[in-house]
């Protein structure tokens, strides 16, 4: 178990839970991080954050600090 | 339905599954389309002809859920809730099944007809995919047509279809219904429609999800559901855990097992296969080469736009050199050579190519009005009240078409929301996230829909920030005066004008972002807010669409030059005429014999004079000569329009009697070289100008638009912000200048005084911040004991 903002690029995950609070973690539910959604790292930015991930068939941009509030297998 | 009233179907969908190309096509409108997530930020109607009756079709912005999260999602969920159409068109994204289907089963709740518009299968049968849409239509139990909003594919029998579908009241409907929160729905639902609410389902639904809005709406009922799910659910189904996730997880799981199993795949989706749109972004967003290709595309972008040597050919290769000053001898060479550095880029030749044309026509004006002997004063009105000033505007648009044009494609590509993701890390900084980059991009453009672009923008404060500073991404009606001053400026010293404008765009993102740092950690404190944004896969862009927008902007740019422009000039005219006493002020004959207007004399120059002196601190004040009051005078018409101050310099400088030669008159540069020959002016005091027209308060439509966005109450401060602002900078840049220029005692001072200042504001702001920091940890203390 880890944290979807340790993934290393190329690594893939299974989403376990969601933690967080309030309108964050609403939009990273809507955006469609939910539990049992597979996730794959695409590519971190050139500065390193945000981080880039494919997710349901499309491509999502979020920070590392909002990545960390999902738990990933 | 009701009889007598139009039908008024409602287009909803996530961003960027293609409700604004749908819209067009279904209205013939010329709405702005971009590939980036947010686009339509405000609702816009337009009305559907083609069918048996007319249809209001309303374009709502894209949403991902009616969990609002955003303003613009706000907009969105207000809508369909309050204003209930007769007819959802639910656009759905086929290549991206599952995200865009989440929002179908929120939508579907409501007690709304529905018809699902499946758009971009052309993309699925690419790959070799199908969805089975009959299969699909039976699940949903909504009627689903496929379309292409980009062909306008099938957009008549959508129509069709919605209009069928209105005829007839629905029921909302849930994939809810057999979750294990099921029958706590329900339980709510009963309770609501005891209470007559409207769209029960719906509301019973967020109730259950603990939605911020509804607990507040429905307090009771929120009480009777939260008793519910402890006694009914967690007690004796063993559910206990969070409402909100369940429901998210049920919405998608029902989604993957029922709907998108209609989509079968040619082959099974690797990550490590990578699609065109993969293998560009490789390259675009590169580690290493990410950042400075954005650079070399944004140079590049200027140089095509704005460079009088073309690839630097003139400068690099001597012979070449030669050839184009021969060349640039005859008038068409001049188009194509400018003033013979070299070969022009495709933005200078086609000014060029427009500045002959608008010298043309002030001749053939000129000879007209003499050729049936018209009073000497009526031609002067003609040629610089009413032409002049226009002329000067005009011949700018084609540089600013072509400007807008490289942006428009970057946006439509789907570069712009890559460079969102790149910059985010930087932006942080100043205490913006990556989402404020797209209106700050539209900002150079035009500001109005710049700042009603921030509403992508999920906190208050960040927003606010960034309207603010909106303006100093200079638009296309500042350009005239960067490119026009730079180039008076390149006559008498030996600066590139190129680098000039260039610089002075620099200038104005420099000081927005430092703006930002200011007031992110003074006067609206806070961090960047979250950062999560689609980004979608790259396409080439479309040449009906680019064409669409250029035309939009032309139009537009046209419209105000003969309205706006055209009235203000008339205006100056007059007021530069005529005296106090309403009569005209006459010619007097200079030493050299040549006859000139007497403007000394008139209204302009008397309150030109008046305001002159506070422009002295930014060196276009009282240092002038007589003169000098022409510098006020544009600086105050800008507030109307910002094409106004050059075309303010146009007709002054025809009133003070330009000797410019017939081929010179109606083109903006010669008429400030001019202009500033005849008021002393020093390169200093010109940067300044510019600096101080590129920061001040914005053009009427631009106040509005930031008044709209901001609220009244804060709107006072944001005007004193640009008034501010502009002061300081315009005397920074004066005192600076002036001390590279020419090292005198008073411009040292002053620059040291300067830097003294910058430093005591950034010692306080550090310091102010250590404090409110301690503050807030002592509130955040207090509040846990």
């Amino acid at each position: 178990m880890k944290l979807l903002s340790q993934l290393k690029i190329g690594e893939q995950g299974t989403v376990v839970a969601v933690n967080g609070e309030g309108a964050i973690r609403r939009r990273l539910f809507d955006m469609g991080i939910t539990p049992g959604a597979e996730i794959y790292l695409r590519k971190k930015a050139p500065l390193g954050d945000p981080i880039e991930i494919a997710i349901r068939g499309y491509e999502l941009t979020l920070r590392k600090a909002e990545a960390a509030h999902v738990e990933v297998k | 339905m009701q009889e007598g009233r139009m039908l008024k179907f409602a287009l909803a969908g996530n961003p960027n599954a293609g409700k604004t190309t749908l819209f067009n096509a279904l209205t013939g409108s010329t709405a702005h389309v971009g590939n980036w997530p947010g686009v339509t930020v405000d609702k816009r109607t337009g009305t559907y002809k083609k069918g048996s009756e007319p249809v209001d079709i309303v374009d709502l912005p894209g949403i991902y859920s009616l969990s609002p999260y955003t303003p613009e999602e706000v907009i969105a969920r207000n809508f369909l809730l309050e204003e209930s159409p007769d007819c959802i068109i639910n656009i759905v994204d086929a290549t991206n099944l599952e995200r865009n289907l989440y929002l179908t089963t929120q939508l579907m709740e409501l007690d709304v007809p529905m018809v699902v518009a499946l758009n971009m299968t052309d993309v699925l049968d690419k790959r070799g995919d199908k969805i089975d849409v009959r299969l699909l239509e039976k699940r949903i139990g909504l009627p689903v047509v496929e379309i292409s909003a980009l062909k306008g594919a099938n957009a008549e029998l959508l129509m069709t279809r919605a209009m069928d579908a209105a005829k007839e009241k629905r029921q909302g409907s849930s994939v809810l219904r057999e979750s294990v929160l099921g029958s706590a729905i329900a339980n709510a639902e009963i309770a609501l429609k005891l209470k007559e609410v409207p769209a029960p389902l719906f509301h019973a639904i967020k109730l259950v999800e603990k939605d911020g809005i509804e607990v507040k709406n429905h307090p009771h009922e929120a009480r009777a559901v939260e008793s519910f799910i402890r006694e009914n659910v967690c007690a004796k189904d063993g559910f206990c855990g969070d409402a909100e996730a369940e429901i998210a997880d049920a919405r998608y799981k029902y989604i993957t097992a029922h709907f998108s199993s209609t989509l079968t795949r040619a082959r099974k989706p690797s990550y490590d296969e990578l699609s065109k749109s993969d293998k560009a972004d490789k390259v675009l967003t590169h580690k290493i080469w990410g950042l400075p290709i954005f650079v070399v595309i944004l140079f590049g972008i200027f140089h095509l736009t704005f460079a009088a040597d073309f690839l630097y050919l003139g400068a690099i290769v001597k012979p070449f050199a030669e050839f184009s000053a021969r060349m640039a001898e005859s008038t068409v060479g001049a188009v194509f050579f400018g003033e013979g550095d070299g070969l022009c880029a495709p933005g200078t030749i086609l000014f060029n190519a427009m500045e002959l044309l608008t010298g043309q026509i002030d001749t053939w004006l000129a000879n007209g009005l003499d050729g049936v002997g018209a009073n000497p004063i009526l031609m002067d009105f003609v040629s610089t009240g009413l032409w002049g000033g226009v002329a000067a505007v005009l011949s700018f648009l084609p540089q600013i078409l072509v400007l807008f044009l490289f942006f428009s494609i970057l946006e439509d590509t789907g570069y712009m929301a890559r460079v969102a993701f790149m910059l985010d890390r930087i932006f942080r900084r100043f205490g913006v996230s990556g989402r404020a980059f797209m209106p700050m991009i539209m900002g150079f453009g035009c500001s109005v829909p710049a700042m009603i672009n921030t509403r992508t923008m999920a906190d208050e404060k960040e927003r606010e920030a960034t309207v603010r500073v909106i303006p100093f991404f200079s638009c296309g009606a500042k350009m005239p005066i960067l490119v026009a001053i730079s180039a008076a400026l390149a006559v008498r010293t030996n600066l590139d004008a190129g680098l000039v404008t260039l610089s002075m765009y620099v200038l104005g993102i420099t000081v927005a972002l430092l703006s930002l740092l200011v007031m992110r950690n003074t006067t609206m404190r806070g961090e960047a807010s979250p950062f999560i944004m689609e980004l979608p896969t790259y396409h080439m862009p479309g040449f009906r669409n680019l064409m669409l927008h250029l035309w939009d902007k032309a139009k537009h740019f046209i419209q105000k030059a003969f309205t706006i422009i055209l009235l203000s000039c008339m205006i100056i005219w007059f007021l530069s005429n005529f005296g106090w006493d309403w009569k005209h002020v006459g010619m007097i004959t200079l030493e050299n014999g040549e006859e000139v207007l007497n403007i000394e004399n008139s209204i302009l120059a008397s309150v030109g004079r008046f305001i002159q002196p506070f422009f002295t601190p930014l060196g276009f004040g009282s240092q002038l000569n007589a003169n000098g009051w022409v510098f006020a005078v544009a600086a105050i018409t800008g507030l109307i329009a910002k094409e106004d101050v050059i075309a303010t310099f146009g007709s002054l400088a025809l009133c003070l009697g330009a000797v410019l030669t017939e081929e010179q008159l109606g083109e903006g540069v010669d008429q400030v070289t001019y202009l500033i020959s005849q008021t002393g002016i020093s390169s200093a005091g010109l940067l300044a100008f510019i600096a101080f027209n590129m920061l001040t308060i914005p053009c009427f439509a631009a106040v509005a638009a930031a008044r709209g966005e901001v609220g009244k109450g804060k709107f006072k401060w944001t005007l004193l912000f640009w008034i501010f602002v502009s002061f300081v900078v315009a005397s920074i840049v004066y005192c600076f200048c002036s001390m590279f220029a020419s090292w005198s005692a008073w411009s040292i001072v002053t620059s040291i005084l300067w830097v003294a200042i910058g430093a005591a504001a950034v010692v306080g702001i550090v310091m102010y911040n250590k404090y409110m920091d301690k503050k807030e940890q002592r509130l955040r203390l207090n509040k846990k004991l």
